[in-house]
């Protein structure tokens, strides 16, 4: 057995996880990383935006105010890139700041729907009987309300806040997660690696933790990519209405809102700058969850 | 010196599965699908029981029953003493290191997420949760190195290696924990003819050096009797027979084993030639509704009146060989 002992002393190799597999196969898509690069683009305009301009979103250009349909359009000279809003704020600094909120909104809501929705689910499918069944009737339950009501409801009683915003989506995002991974989770617990861990004696929450959890990843991240554009949505529809975020606060949907209201007179720059990042933005996040299941579709293997 | 005792002793041990019909109201009883229902057993330490019987003879709910991964319905299963089936779950947690299990399908066997020193590992760690890694590590290394996986490979993920070296990293999965039994599930079934030797004579070698025992779990004989010291026949969830390997083969007792042996390949033509291969008619019955009396009896040439009224029960023959048939 010589060459046991030349193998003592070489180099471990380094395994090719699935991860990394799938990060080649990511990389080959360029639908995919075009809308990666938007959304890094976006990210930074949301983070480092503020910076370009000398105007904040709080103050009045009180020069222009009065004359905001004629004089308030995009314009270098006033170092108004986007032009004013109705009020005579800088739009590219309202901008700036929707896009941080709609980001954020987008961004609690999927982590609220993966951990919440990940563990309930794979909890219920992996225990399975008795409390998958209690577990699941409560998230058919919750589903079955009229949650835009509740939320609606929720908003006039408490008042309209942010916060009460983020508890409504916390609310309702996870529950088709935990479908979701309740599902997936049925299926892997048959395979026989999960057979082996609890052969082995691996306790219930380190095999939910390890075993289980790891390989419904991939469904659950593209999922969660793709519920990213669907809370924004939401929550420009809440806005719509008038009751999302409130001023001084913005977010895409009401700044759409408010340019909306002002289409008659003309001003389309009002309605076009946050459409336009409204829209590309939720393209690049349907691509690039488009992408990440291609490229996590053990199938294509 | 006394006879030595059985590491294992399975007495009439039952699984039953609730079955809903389809479209069943929430209210009516299930039917009952008797898996496995009333097998007695012992396990020798050192022995290797072969267990073999067609598909969805419940093989492996016996095996899962015995390692107490689906509830049983009656019966004891003593190791050492204990029964296991009447301790509580961290009771039973105990004992799990003793006693390891090895899987039909060597890729699916195997967490695709982690790399195999991790999967080595696990049960070290579950067991052992104080070992210090280092100490881990070497003992992975030296497993793997033991069932002739290149210990630097312990950064690599189950899907870069070939079936063969899963179900090794498997088997290493078993070892590292240094059980007294191995459960093999089928675990050449899924291999190249030419790996599964080299397979079970890895788990040959194992055995003597290591005095374990194994339960061998097979769909037909031919692989059982490399390996097997004893042979159980399975049909429908009951023994049908239990014979020492030699006897089984040269003398099987009951009308199945009799089919199954004729129904394996015999090197030698003019054995072959005396040995005509018998064809069981019919289909296997449902284990949702088995025959009354000698499970066998819908497909047995020998059948008489007596097979459907009584359950034959298992009965000494001599020469180590228990046979369940009122005929022969
Ligand atoms: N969890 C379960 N629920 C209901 N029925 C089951 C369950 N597991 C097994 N069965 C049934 O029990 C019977 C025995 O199954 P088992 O898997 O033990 O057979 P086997 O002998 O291992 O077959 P194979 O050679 O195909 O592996 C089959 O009829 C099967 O359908
Ligand atoms: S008991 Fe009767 S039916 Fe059963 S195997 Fe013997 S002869 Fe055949
Ligand atoms: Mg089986």
């Amino acid at each position: 057995m010589t060459h046991v002992t030349n193998v003592e002393t070489a180099e471990v190799v380094k395994g090719r996880s699935l991860w990394q597999d799938a990060r080649v196969r990511f990389f080959r898509n360029k639908a995919a990383v075009a809308s990666m690069i938007i959304l890094i683009l976006v990210s930074l305009f949301a983070l480092f935006g503020g910076m370009l301009t000398p105007w904040s979103n709080e103050e009045i250009d009180w020069n222009l105010m009065g004359d905001v349909r004629t004089l308030g359009g995009p314009s270098f000279e006033t170092k108004h890139y986007f032009g004013l809003d109705p009020l005579g704020r800088d739009l590219f600094a309202r901008v700036v700041q929707g896009t941080q909120i709609s980001l954020m909104i987008g961004i609690v809501g999927a982590l609220i729907s993966v951990v919440v929705g990940t563990l309930y689910g794979a909890t219920a499918g992996f225990i399975g009987g008795r409390l998958d069944n209690i577990m699941m009737r409560i998230v058919d339950i919750l589903m079955a309300i009229p949650y835009m009501f509740v939320l609606i409801l929720l908003l006039v009683v408490f008042g309209r806040s942010i916060f009460m915003l983020f508890v409504g989506i916390g609310l309702i995002s996870w529950l088709d997660m935990a479908r979701i991974a309740r599902g997936q989770t049925l299926s892997i617990k048959n395979k026989e690696f999960v057979e082996a861990a609890i052969a082995t004696g691996v306790s219930t929450p380190k095999i939910i933790i390890r075993h289980i959890v790891p390989n419904l990843l991939g469904v659950v991240i593209v999922y969660a990519t793709l519920l990213v554009p669907s809370m924004i949505m939401f929550e420009s529809f809440i806005s719509f209405l008038g009751l999302g975020v409130q001023e001084p606060l913005t977010s895409w949907g009401a700044l759409i809102n408010e340019g909306a209201g002002q289409m008659r007179y003309g001003t389309l720059w009002m309605l076009g700058f946050p459409l336009f990042f409204f829209l590309i933005s939720l393209f690049a996040f349907f691509f690039f969850g488009d992408g990440l299941r291609d490229a996590l579709d053990p199938k294509d293997r | 010196m006394n006879a030595p005792s059985p590491l294992l002793s399975v007495r009439d041990l039952k699984v039953w599965f609730d079955i809903k019909p389809k479209g069943a109201m929430p209210w009516t009883a299930p039917d009952k699908l008797k898996a496995v229902d009333g097998v007695d057993f012992d396990l020798m330490p050192g022995e290797t029981l072969g267990i073999v019987g067609e598909s969805g003879c419940g093989k492996s709910t016996l095996a899962r029953a015995i390692m107490r991964m689906v509830p049983s319905e009656g019966g004891t299963v003593l190791w050492l003493g204990d029964d296991l089936l009447s301790l509580t779950k961290n009771g039973m947690r105990a004992h799990r290191k003793e006693m390891q299990m090895i899987f039909q399908d060597p890729l699916a066997s195997l967490n695709p997420r982690m790399t195999i020193g991790q999967i080595v590992a696990e049960p070290l760690k579950t067991h052992f949760p104080n070992t210090p890694a280092s100490e881990v590590k070497d003992r992975v290394r030296e497993v793997l190195d033991r069932v002739g996986i290149l210990p630097n490979m312990i950064n690599r993920y189950p899907h870069e290696f070939s079936g063969g070296q899963c179900q090794r990293i498997g088997i290493a999965r078993a070892l590292i924990v240094k059980p007294q039994l191995i459960i093999c599930d089928e675990p050449v079934s899924a291999l190249d003819v030419s790996i599964q030797a080299q397979v079970i004579n890895l788990l040959m070698d194992i055995q003597e050096e290591m005095g374990l025992s194994l339960i061998f779990i097979a769909h037909d004989l031919s692989v059982v009797k490399h390996i097997s010291t004893r042979v159980m026949v399975l049909y429908l969830g009951n023994v049908v027979e239990i014979s020492e390997s030699d006897q089984l083969y040269r003398a099987p007792g009951h009308p199945y084993t009799q089919a199954l042996i004729s129904a394996v390949p015999i090197p030698d033509p003019k054995a072959h030639a005396e040995n005509e291969v018998m064809l069981l008619d019919a289909d296997l019955p449902s284990p949702l509704d088995p025959p009354s009396g000698c499970v066998f009896r819908t497909r047995c040439p020998l059948a008489e009146p007596v097979c459907a009224e009584i359950k034959p029960p298992l009965t000494d023959r001599g020469k180590g060989q228990q046979v369940a048939c009122h005929v022969i």
